[in-house]
Parts: C-alpha cells; structure tokens; sequence
C-alpha cells in the first residue's frame, strides 16, 4: 500500500466514511468508487453537484414546477411587483399572498403597485390551473403551487411588461438556457475529442498542423466571432433552428481547449507502461483506444467539460442579451434580460434581473462541481 | 534566442494572415449583403410604393464589387490595407472605415490593457496571499470574490453599475471622458480624465479573469511551496519573506505570464459587450452595429484589427516567457 492510499484510508475513516475494513476495500475498489469516495469528501462540490441536479429537475418539470405557462399574460397586472409568500394562516399550513391594489402617482400620473393587505389570496399545493402538454406528450394540468382562485394574481417574482409571471418564465428558461450548455458542450467534446485524439495518435506533420490551426483560432477573441456568426442567422429561421444554430456557434469557439487536453493526455497515455504492455500484448489498435487510453483519461475530460458548460451558458445569455441569440418567443434567462437593456427599466422595476439571480447560481454551481470533479479525477493523486 | 524570436515572428504573421481570411470570409458568410439591406431600408421607407429596379439594385452591386467572387474581393481588400492602409468605405456611416477604427481602436486598446494591468496588481498578491495562508479566513473570503466575479457576467455587472450611477450618482461617471473632454483634441488633461474614468468598466471586464488568475497562482505557489528546495532553504535559515519572493513566486509566475495571451481574446471580448452596455466610445458598439447592418468593411475591419492586437499580444507575452524561463527557446 503507498502513502497516498494509507492517506486517502485515514481521510476517509476522518469523515467517517469506510471504517474498520477500509484497508480492504480501497484495495479492491474500482477507479470510479475511489473517484466517488474523493468526490463526496469535497463538501462545496457535493453542494454545487446537489443544486445542478436540482436546476435540472426544474428544467425537466418544468410545466409542475411553474405556477403558470410562460406564455400566460395579464394586462391587468403589468409589472406588478413581487409578492412575498407566507405559508401559515393562523396556526394551520394554509399559503397565502397578499393581493395589490394600485394607484396614481399624483404627480407624473404613473400607474404604481402597492400591495394590499386586506386582501387575502390563498394558494393550494398540487393545484389544477393552466392546462400545459408535458414534454409535448401527455396533457396536463397540475402545478406544484397556485391560486385557488384561478384568477387572482400569484406573482413570486414580479410581473414583466406583459404582465407574465416572472418566477415561471424563469423556470421554464432553465430549460433553454441549461439544455444550451449540454448540447454545446457535447458538439464541443465530439469535436475535440476527435480533433485532439488524431492530433494526439498521429503525430508528425498533422499534429503540428492541427496544433497551429488551434493556436490561430485560439487567438481569435470570442465574442465578435460570436456575434458576427449570430448576426448571420436570418430572421425567417424558425426558434428550434435558431436554437440549434447559436448552439453550433457557441461550440465552434469552445471545442479548441479540449482537443488540447485530448492531445496531451494522448500524448502522456503513448508512455505509460500499461499501454506498453498492452501493445506488446498484441491489443489492436482500436480496441486500445477505447478500452485502455480513453477510459483512463475519462474522468478529466468530464471535469473539464463541467467547467466549460459555464462559459456557453454566459455566452447563450450574453448574445440573447444583446438581441442575436435567441429571439421570443423561445424563453431563455438572456433573452428575459433583454428587458433589462434600458437602465430606466431596471430603476424602477428591479425584479426583472432575477434571471441573472438563476444564472450566477447555476455558474457558480457548476463551477464548484466541475472543481470537485477536477479533484476527484485523479484519485490516486 | 534571436532564433527563437524570428521563428516566432514568422509563425505570428502567418497567423495574421489566416485570420484575415477568416475576418473576411465571416463577414461574407451572412446571407444577402449590403446592397439587400439598403434595398431592404429603401422598400420599408417608401411604404412599398415604388419596386426598385433590379438593373439599380445591380448597378449598386457592380459600384460595390459585390459581383466579383469571394477571393477577387479579398485580395482587392487586403492589398488596399497593406499598401495605403485603407479599409474601405462605411455604408453605414458613410465614412473611411480606417478613420473609425483609428478612432476607436486605440481606446478598446486602452480599456483592455487597463483591465489587464489590473488583473494582476490584484490577483497576484492575493494569490500569492491566498498561497501562503492557505484555508485562512482571508483565503476564503478571496476565493469566495472570485468566484462571484467568475459567475457573473459582465454585462450584468455593467448593468448594476449603469443602475448604480443613475440612482445614486450624477452620469458623468460612465463614459471614458468627461463631457468638456468628450470632443476636445488629446491633450495631456484630457488624458488624464480618461484615466480617472477608465477604471469603471476595468474592474468590470477584469473581474471574471481575476477569479482564474487568483487559483492558478494559489494553486501554483501551493505547488512549489510544498517542493524540497523550500525546506532546505528554510532549514538553512533563510527569512521566510526572501524565501518566499526569491524561489517560489518567481517560479509559479510562469504559467502566469504564459497565459496573458490566452488571457487577452477575454478582455477584448469584455471590452466588446460591456462598451456595447455601457455605449463606450470603443469598438465595441461600432462593431455590433456593424455586423447587424452587414456593415462588411468596418465589421471586418475591426475583428481583423482586434485579433492582431490579441495576436500581438500573445507574441508578447511568449517573448517575455523565453526571457523569464530559459527551458522555452530551446525547445
């Protein structure tokens, strides 16, 4: 037994993880538990990987989770601000918000909101409101929370300009906004793991090639390109298309960091004695790469493209902010801040910077799993 | 290491030159070009009345050189940058697109430099501070900053900071010149303002690269402080601040410096979104409006320039590395 598994053995009896028999079991453990078992050790990580898991969740559920469809509008309550929750009524579970009443600035005329305490709006837990189609599949009409009556107002978060349901809007962003960073990162991987792998296994002429190629594009700053291939997409094109296309070009510029993380654990892997033996034991080509090079690297690779869906999901929000990204009706947390633009705007109605509230978590989130993960992959370090 | 530097050049302007090819081809990829956005305007303004003639519409393509095929253009327009420095004509603007950039440039230059410059009088010390008392409180307060700044994006922060000023503050503060400055020539005071106005949207560009910088210094200093050398220099009684700054630091700047050019498409695309936000006179708002108006030239114009500015950079900083780490230009 080396130092560093008597090390990880105490560490883990310290957080009371595997006791007595730990000996025993980190010898005969298999990568991915060691991995695990190092992971869950990291308590920020647990907590940024708990809230990702949870982000998602509401994304996938997103028509339960949401009081209303994102769609719903209200003339009636434009930018109303947000209502505060209250959960006893008199000793008993019974939510409850209180209703507005709105009145006239005296002097600039403005319509202002103020809430009113004497009216009392119940909410129900698991209540039929608006009817939605679940994953455009099976018809439905079940939110998680809402008014009894369905024609109260119910505004966790504020209302936007057309009087929809800021707190709904947001949830069912996540939806765009975090499906984004998945796709991305996944074009990005296939790109960079095949780039990277010929780079990495060929060597020679393509290898240096290929590395002055990302060199060059590598250099290229980002966001014009961005901008410039965003500002390309027509307006004909429909949200799903648009959607796919600002996924492409987010891709187009992440892929080249991981193709030379690819190229580099390649390129170490080529020197490893177990690989060695492994040629000499006559193991085709093929199969070496799939069953003994890239399972061995796997765990950094996840790692690292933890830590770059951030980077796509600041970029969707940033394009979607200035109006070349995603376009309504499609609702992503960028396009929500498109509303933000003017500064008056913000001034007097706060609450529609929430969906930056939902971004910065989810970044921070993912950022702290990704760093938990980066530790984790290398559990024999 | 004169070798090492003339190869590096070579390889510097070959990548100038793909990258020029690239601009173009970018801005050429849109479909439809400025001929149909005029077209576009020219229908919506007279309300459809009049059809414009296709013959016109030709007419202003032969006058552009649209017609001609993709290469004939490229070549048409990056032999008038290289031999008279012309960057063809705004459609937009109607003017020399070299004169814009020569007025914008120079600013976004400024402003990334600036960011630059302060990224790392902070986070060097407060990695280096971070590294040595490590899990201190202070430690986690800085990790924890960081970690905002990572988080947020900066045109939000530019927003909160638009709202800031709008509600507590007169507007001035925003902008990179006060207003008796705004249109006057450059003059030693006029500087001088700008640098008083100029560390706003800094901080703001710089932020989301300091949260990096602070790890890989903490975690490159970590590293070294945990080598041999530095107990033997201890045991030999060594003060542990020349200890500390003599070795140590010294070696985990390396990536650091290593990065700058990597570091430098950030801040240029910081610059970009955040001028956009906060309408700084830099290229960023001119290039956003160019590339929605297929502004071809100056849209292209200013991607080229602003990549040769990262370009030159990144040469920069290899420069600067092969003199700090002799191992480097013998490779």
């Amino acid at each position: 037994m080396t130092i560093n598994e008597i090390d990880l053995a105490l560490a883990d009896r310290a957080s009371g993880g595997p006791s007595t028999e730990s000996d025993v079991r980190i010898e005969v453990a298999t990568q991915w538990q060691l991995m695990w078992w190092k992971f869950r050790r990291h308590k920020l990580a647990m907590f940024g990987g708990a809230l990702v898991l949870f982000f998602y969740l509401l994304a996938a559920f997103a028509e339960f989770f949401a009081p209303v469809n994102f769609t719903t509008y209200n003339e009636q309550y434009v930018y109303a601000p947000p209502q505060m929750i209250h959960f006893f009524r008199e000793g008993k579970l019974a939510p409850y918000v209180y209703g507005y009443k709105f009145e006239r600035d005296p002097v600039s005329y403005k319509k202002t909101w103020a809430i009113d305490k004497s009216v009392i709006i119940p909410l129900r837990f698991f209540n039929h409101g608006d009817p939605y189609k679940f994953w455009g599949l099976f018809r439905g009409d079940l939110h998680l929370i809402g008014p009894v009556n369905a024609s109260d107002p119910f505004y966790l978060l504020g209302a936007d300009k057309s009087g929809r349901d800021v707190f709904s809007r947001i949830i069912y962003s996540a939806r765009v906004s975090l499906t984004v960073g998945l796709v991305g990162v996944a074009i990005s991987f296939t790109i960079g793991i095949l780039v990277g792998g010929i780079s990495g296994l060929v060597g020679g002429v393509v290898d240096n090639l290929i590395q002055r190629l990302i060199e060059i594009l590598i250099s290229i700053p980002t966001l014009p390109v961005w901008l410039a291939l965003a500002a390309m997409v027509p307006l004909s094109w429909s949200a799903l298309r648009v959607y796919f296309m600002i996924t492409v070009i987010l891709s187009l510029v992440g892929w080249m960091g991981l193709a030379r993380v690819v190229r580099s654990k390649f390129l170490a892997l080529r020197e490893e004695d177990f690989i060695m033996a492994a040629q000499l034991d006559g193991v085709p080509r093929g199969r070496m790469i799939t069953k003994h090079m890239i399972p061995s690297f796997l765990s950094h690779i996840i790692a690292s493209i933890t830590l770059s869906i951030p980077g796509m999901i600041l970029g969707e929000t940033a394009l979607s902010f200035l109006g070349l990204g995603l376009r309504p009706p499609v609702v992503s947390w960028g396009v929500m801040l498109q509303d933000t633009q003017k500064v008056a705007v913000i001034a007097i109605y706060p609450w529609l910077l929430f969906p930056a509230v939902a971004v910065i978590i989810v970044v921070l989130a993912l950022n702290f799993l990704g760093d938990g993960l980066r530790d984790a992959a290398d559990p024999y370090q | 290491m004169w070798k090492y530097l003339f190869r590096r050049f070579l390889s510097m302007l070959f990548t100038v030159w793909v990258i020029s090819m690239l601009s173009f081809a970018l801005i050429q990829l849109p479909p439809g070009d400025y001929v149909t956005t005029l077209v576009n305007q020219l229908v919506a303004t007279s309300a459809g009345s009049s059809t414009i003639s296709s013959e016109y519409i030709e007419q202003l393509r032969e006058m552009y050189g649209f017609n001609q095929p993709m290469y004939v253009q490229y070549f048409k327009w990056i032999g008038k940058i290289l031999t008279r420095g012309e960057f063809g004509y705004s459609f937009v603007y109607k003017r020399d697109a070299a004169v814009m950039i020569t007025e914008r440039l120079p600013m976004s230059f400024a402003l990334s430099f600036a960011s630059m410059i302060l990224v790392w009088a902070v986070a060097l010390p407060i990695g280096i501070y971070s590294a040595v008392r490590q899990y201190s409180l202070g430690d986690y307060i800085f990790s924890f900053m960081g970690f905002i700044g990572l988080a947020v994006p900066n045109f939000l922060l530019a927003l909160i900071l638009l709202f800031i000023t709008y509600k507590y503050f007169d507007k001035a503060m925003i902008g990179l010149f006060s207003q008796e400055f705004a249109s006057a020539p450059w003059s030693m005071a006029k500087f001088v303002d700008m640098l008083k106005h100029l560390w706003i949207p800094a901080t703001i560009i710089g932020l989301g690269g300091t949260a990096g910088l602070i790890r890989t210094m903490r975690a490159n200093l970590l590293d070294e402080l945990n080598k041999p050398y530095v107990e033997t220099a201890r045991a030999k009684g060594l003060s542990e601040r020349r200890l500390l700054w003599k070795y140590p630091v010294r070696h985990a700047m390396n990536p650091f410096i290593s990065t700058i050019g990597w570091a430098l498409p950030g801040f240029v695309a910081g610059d970009v979104i955040v001028s956009i936000v906060l309408n700084l006179p830099t290229s960023g708002p001119v290039l956003f409006n160019a590339l929605k108006a297929q502004d071809m030239y100056v849209a292209a114009g200013f991607i080229l320039m602003l990549s040769i500015l990262t370009v030159i950079g990144t040469f920069i900083s290899d420069i600067l590395l092969a003199m700090l780490d002799p191992r480097i230009r013998l490779q």
